[in-house]
This record gives structure tokens, C-alpha cells and sequence, in this order.
């Protein structure tokens, strides 16, 4: 049995849903204060992985990286790291399209909190990071672990966008979904029976206990 | 003195209107603000606190300017050093009721005004609770106490009161006029209720679709032109009845029924639903202290 795909699929899940909440919150703050016109435009786009296929995002992902092209071999001497069939390249392109996942919960979130809790905090001479950490983010708990979960599940989920950009590399790039894949290809279903199970039933103990935490089954765990 | 010449258009549901106050705050007083839903008295206190910036003009404070439209100045709320009382409370449902007093204060205050305030609302046996188990007018005792724990310079009021029942109002009215006294604040209040403003104001300003209509002591504006020998109250008539040579009408004023005994003749032209009013000559009233127990 060979563990790495798994490892590298909950690696690639933890560390695409950290980027996401450094990157996800601010967002989800911006657009949830925000009056600007792009507004929507702006909603639109990072709601697009949700209906995109992963293999569109992960053509254009492969074509825009690519060493072969201005843009790519200018990132690719910036970073020092390829992003086309790397780890960086996978995070990258997880981040992208799992965003709506911790974005949306997180930007519902701050707006169904009456105005007057940041206002009140203003009058009290708090700026505005102050009022996000110490006010708004305690106050929508509930909706943080829905994005963390959602995001680290969604990236544990996903195929196309790994295939199209990472491909298949053992040890590398080639996480659980693509293994299972590769295991039915070669007839090999009992491995592939192997990656599946435990895939299925670890995301459905990690929504299980969203469901659970959420409904307030558990609060005690969680105030 | 708190100098207020602002120009605001506000956009609400039924229809555009247009802010515009001129008026010389004096400071040290308690002000309350008087007149009609969407005459704009919550925008002139959130424009003193920042939270709404006016079209044009210019507030200033002493020697500091708040907002100078021609000068682009726009003091930010955190600048102002004002206490905002929300009506809706706006306590911090994550923190204690201890931990919002705490909160609220600037970094490096002392715990003892806090505890000071802490003894003066009457909340010893809340400190630990989390807001959401507090009851109304537990809620506004934190929120008054809150704004004062930051050592505002103003503090403003918006009708903190109206949701509470009359002997949690009358309590609550002596907290905010004892804590006005105490930290020598200026106090700029929203109130509807007439027998508040008397009681607790140095000075009303009444409001009318966006534009001041009268200042001085409540004293000048309700009790000297409307000092009469008659009761007068308005209503809406309920129901009318006949009972052998006499009419009886039911008048709903506020939450009480009055029936109202006349003669036919008075009743004909009347029906349920009609606005009507009731009047008396007040020549041998009963007047009594209310008992706030009840």
C-alpha cells in the first residue's frame, strides 16, 4: 500500500485552505464593506470555479505557467520554482478554485451582522483590523468553520485542475483522486477500493462534523 | 459649543430628502432631539459620530474640525472620542458583559472605572454573562455603561429607551442623568417621549423633515405655549354604542380604551377608524405619583 498519494492529497488540502484563509478573509471583508460598481463583477469571478469545469481552469492555468511563454518564464524566474507539474503550481491553482468555498460562507457571514457592531467599535477608537479579529470573525464562528471545511474538502475533491496541471507525478504531484484513477486504469481495483474508502469516509466525518458543530449539537466544544 | 452646518441628501424607501441643519450644540448640556420618524434625527447624531458623512459643510468642536467639505476634513469615528448608544444596543455578542466594558476601553485605562461604572449600573451579578441572556433594559445598562467606559468627551444617544417598559425607562433616565452629571458630558439624546425631554433635557431641538423647526429649554418649546386648562389627547375611535339616551364611544389613546359617554347628536359623522379627539377641562384632576413597582 502506498501512502503518498493520500499524504500529498491532505498536504495540498491543508496548505491550499491556510493560503485561502490569509487570502480569503480580507477578501471576503473587502467585498462584504465594499461599494464599488465591479462589485458584481468581482462576485462573478470568484463564484466561477464553482460552475466552471475544473479542466477550463486548469488549461488556462497550464497555458498561462507554461515555461514557454513570456508570462510563465518571467514567474518562473521571479518565484525560482516552476508552477506547471510542482507542488507550488497545485497549491496555486487549489487556492484558485476553492475560493468561493471559504469566501462565500465568510463574506455571508459579515453581512448578516448588523452594521452598528463595527460602528460601535469606530466610536470606540478601534481600526478596522481590530474590529474583523476582535468583533466580526468571533461573532460568525460558525461560518469560518463551514469555509475552512468546505475548502479543505472541496481541495481533497478535486481532479481536473491536479490532472490538467500537475499531471502525474508520483510523490509529487499525484494525489489521492488521480491515484484511484491510475488504479482503475491498470485494473488494480483493490488499491483503488483502498484510496476511495478512505477518502469517502474521511470527508464524510469532516462535513459530519460541520453538520454536528454547526447545528449546535456539540456547542459546548465551541463557545 | 459644537458648531453643526451640514447638507446631507439621504436616500430612503419613500423617497429622497435632504438633510440641512444649522445649529450651535452647547456643550455640557444634555441636548435631546425631538420630532417625527425620518425627520433625520439619527443622521445628525451619526454625523457627529462620524458614521455618516455629510453632502457638505462643517462640524467642529472647539478648535478641532470634524468635517469641512470645502477643507476635504473628515475626522474618522476613531478620532472623535464620542460614545455612540445604538437603539438596537450593539453589544458584542462574543464577549462577557465585562468584556465589552473592557473592550470599549483606549489601551492602558485604568480597571477602576470600569468597576466604578460596573457599581453604578447595577450590573455586579452580570459581569460574566454573554448578552444574549440579558434582557432589555439590562442590555441598554451595559450599553450606557459601555459608551462611558471609554471616557467620551460627547455622548450621544439614540432613543436608547424606546423599547423598554415605563419602569425600566424611568430607571434607565436616572443613570443617564446621573452619569451625565457625573463625567460632565455632553449629552446629545433621540427621544419621542415628551415627559423624558422635560425631565431630563437643558435644551431640545425639534426636528421636522430634515430641517430644525425650534430650540431652547423644553420648558419654552412644550410647556409654556401649550400650557392650557384642558386635556387633550388624540385617538382612534373603536367602536360606538347606543345605550338608551346616551352614545358610547371607545377611543383607543396609546394603549389605553377610553369610553367616552356624549350625547348622540355629538356622535353623528363618526365612525370606527376614525382619528378622533378626546378633550377635557381640567378643573379637579386627580393627580397621583406613579407607584414604579408596578
Amino acid at each position: 500500500m502506498n501512502w503518498d498519494p493520500l499524504i500529498l492529497t491532505f498536504e495540498l488540502a491543508l496548505t491550499t485552505t491556510l493560503v485561502l484563509l490569509v487570502v480569503g478573509i480580507p477578501l471576503a471583508y473587502w467585498l462584504s464593506k465594499t461599494r464599488t460598481r465591479i462589485k458584481p463583477v468581482l462576485e462573478a469571478l470568484v463564484s466561477m470555479p464553482l460552475v466552471l469545469p475544473p479542466t477550463v481552469l486548469g488549461f488556462y492555468f497550464l497555458l498561462a505557467f507554461s515555461p514557454n511563454n513570456a508570462f510563465g518564464a518571467w514567474i518562473d524566474t521571479w518565484l525560482g520554482i516552476p508552477l506547471v507539474f510542482s507542488f507550488a503550481g497545485l497549491v496555486l491553482a487549489s487556492v484558485i478554485y476553492s475560493l468561493p468555498f471559504m469566501v462565500q460562507p465568510i463574506q455571508a457571514g459579515l453581512s448578516s451582522l448588523p452594521p452598528s457592531l463595527s460602528e460601535a467599535a469606530a466610536t470606540m477608537g478601534k481600526s478596522a483590523t481590530t474590529q474583523l479579529f476582535r468583533v466580526l470573525l468571533p461573532n460568525i464562528r460558525k461560518s469560518l468553520l463551514t469555509g475552512i471545511v468546505l475548502s479543505f474538502a472541496h481541495t481533497v475533491g478535486e481532479f481536473g485542475v491536479v490532472l490538467m496541471i500537475g499531471g502525474n507525478i508520483p510523490g509529487k504531484t499525484r494525489v489521492a483522486s488521480i491515484a484511484i484513477y491510475d488504479e482503475v486504469e491498470a485494473l488494480n481495483y483493490a488499491a483503488a477500493n483502498t484510496y476511495s474508502l478512505i477518502l469517502f469516509v474521511l470527508t464524510f466525518i469532516l462535513l459530519l462534523s460541520v453538520y454536528l458543530v454547526n447545528g449546535g449539537y456539540i456547542t459546548r466544544f465551541w463557545k | 459649543m459644537i458648531e453643526v452646518r451640514i447638507h446631507k441628501v439621504l436616500r430612503s424607501k419613500g423617497g429622497d430628502f435632504s438633510l440641512d441643519l444649522d445649529l450651535a450644540i452647547p456643550e455640557g448640556k444634555l441636548i435631546t432631539l425631538y420630532g417625527p420618524s425620518g425627520s433625520g434625527k439619527t443622521s445628525l447624531l451619526r454625523s457627529l459620530a462620524g458614521l455618516l458623512t455629510p453632502d457638505s459643510g462643517r462640524i467642529a468642536r472647539r478648535a478641532q474640525v470634524w468635517f469641512d467639505s470645502q477643507k476635504r476634513a473628515d475626522l474618522s469615528p476613531q478620532k472623535r472620542n464620542v460614545g455612540f448608544v445604538f437603539q438596537e444596543n450593539a453589544l458584542f455578542p462574543n464577549m462577557t458583559v465585562l468584556g465589552n466594558l473592557k473592550f470599549a476601553q483606549s489601551k492602558g485605562s485604568s480597571r477602576e472605572l470600569v468597576e466604578e461604572l460596573i457599581a453604578d449600573m447595577d450590573l455586579q451579578d452580570l459581569r460574566e454573562r454573554y448578552p444574549d441572556s440579558l434582557s432589555g433594559g439590562q442590555k441598554q445598562r451595559v450599553s450606557l455603561a459601555r459608551a462611558l467606559a471609554q471616557k467620551p468627551d460627547i455622548l450621544l444617544l439614540d432613543e436608547p429607551l424606546a423599547a423598554l417598559d415605563a419602569g425600566m425607562r424611568i430607571k434607565l433616565q436616572e443613570y443617564i442623568l446621573s452619569s451625565h452629571r457625573k463625567f460632565e458630558l455632553t449629552t446629545v439624546m433621540v427621544s419621542h417621549d415628551l415627559a423624558e425631554i422635560v425631565k431630563l433635557s437643558d435644551f431640545t431641538v425639534v426636528m421636522e423633515k430634515g430641517r430644525i423647526r425650534n430650540t431652547g429649554t423644553p420648558r419654552e418649546i412644550f410647556m409654556e405655549r401649550r400650557l392650557s386648562g384642558k386635556f387633550q389627547f388624540t385617538g382612534t375611535l373603536l367602536e360606538l354604542d347606543r345605550e338608551g339616551v346616551i352614545a358610547v364611544a371607545s377611543v383607543l389613546i396609546g394603549n389605553h380604551i377610553i369610553r367616552v359617554a356624549a350625547h348622540p347628536s355629538e356622535m353623528q359623522g363618526l365612525r370606527p377608524g376614525d382619528q378622533v379627539v378626546v378633550a377635557s377641562k381640567a378643573f379637579n384632576p386627580m393627580i397621583y405619583k406613579v407607584d414604579e413597582s408596578l
